[in-house]
């Protein structure tokens, strides 16, 4: 089976989205350098984190012009890897307090 | 809803009457090479890979007593006199992003059928990555001559040392692999062996590395800022 064309877009997008990229990567680099701490820090962090992904995902792996089938494909397992982090987060808390009860000094 | 039976346009109802079309009527499901779809699948599994070292990662480190180490101070350089924080990592991430940047334009070439820009622009890609591993080189054997061992370092929690040699052992190993199936198909595109054919092998190797460099986006959130 052979399609006649495959995922063609103006060159421009991806220049763009390169840009685009430098500019947020430094910013999270700057997070750090300016060393803003507490949820100030972490909530940049992640803002930059999820940008840069998106935009990785949608225009260089081309996911924004993929069928539905596709994106459900990819989007609806990592929901079981939200309910591990969730389910970790929980026990790494525990797991910490137990220490501080029974171990620390 | 009608069943279209022309397979030039069984592919075009969107949404999620789309999605019930695609899987239920009596045609392949995905819409794309197989070869494409395998990689997709592939890239799933590895995301699960990823997940569950960062996820352990995490809950290590939350459960940790004693002081993380601060990364920024643990993978500062001194150049030239100037105390940069953090400095190799950025050039590194600066690095895998330009890498895909031309690596997307290495497939955009290669459906336009320019062959020679193509082979070009994914050697470049394969370079980047090898000046990446280059320097994650440099970082770990400075990491080890400072005694950061996966069980201890001199810097704080001893649970810090395995999971960096994990994490970034295996994204390298990534790379690595990367850069070696980029220049294989580098050669084949160059040599002619694809020809008469369509270049969706550049897009799926292109998948690949995109996703090299997305996981990199994570670790560096959460490894290396966090």
């Amino acid at each position: 089976m052979s399609e006649a064309v495959g995922q063609q877009h103006p060159i421009g997008i991806y220049l763009k989205i390169w840009v685009l990229l430098f500019v947020l990567s430094t910013f999270s680099y700057l997070v750090d350098y300016f060393h803003l701490e507490g949820y100030t820090r972490w909530s940049l962090i992640l803002l930059f984190m999820f940008l840069k992904a998106g935009y990785i995902i949608a225009i260089f792996m081309h996911v924004t012009w993929e069928r539905l089938s596709l994106k459900w494909l990819l989007f609806g397992p990592p929901v079981a890897i939200a309910v591990l982090i969730t389910l970790m987060a929980i026990e790494g808390d525990y797991t910490f307090l137990n220490r501080l009860f029974y171990f620390d000094r | 809803m009608t069943i279209q039976t022309d397979k030039s346009s069984t592919y075009d109802q969107p949404g999620v009457a789309g999605v019930v079309s695609d899987w239920a009527a009596d045609k392949q499901a995905f819409d794309m090479p197989w070869g494409k779809l395998m990689m997709w699948i592939f890239l799933l599994s590895d995301t699960f890979i990823f997940s569950i070292f960062l996820t352990s990662y995490m809950k290590v480190r939350m459960s940790a007593t004693d002081q993380w180490p601060f990364p920024s101070e643990v993978f500062a350089l001194t150049i030239g006199g100037v105390y940069l924080p953090l400095i190799l990592i950025a050039i590194m991430t600066f690095v895998l992003i330009t890498s895909s940047g031309t690596m997307a334009m290495a497939v955009n070439y290669a459906y336009r059928g320019d062959k020679s820009t193509t082979v070009k622009l994914i050697i470049a890609t394969a370079l980047l990555g090898a000046s990446f591993v280059g320097m994650q080189a440099f970082e770990w054997s400075k990491l080890i001559h400072e005694g950061v061992r996966p069980w201890g370092n001199p810097f704080g929690a001893a649970q810090f040392g395995s999971a960096f040699f994990m994490i970034t052992g295996f994204h390298g190993l990534h790379v690595s692999a990367g850069v070696i199936y980029l220049l294989w198909v580098a050669r084949r595109v160059g040599t002619g062996y694809y020809d008469g054919k369509n270049l969706e092998i550049v897009e799926i190797a292109g998948l690949y590395w995109h996703f090299v460099d997305l996981v990199w986006v994570f670790i560096f959130a959460f490894f290396y800022l966090w």
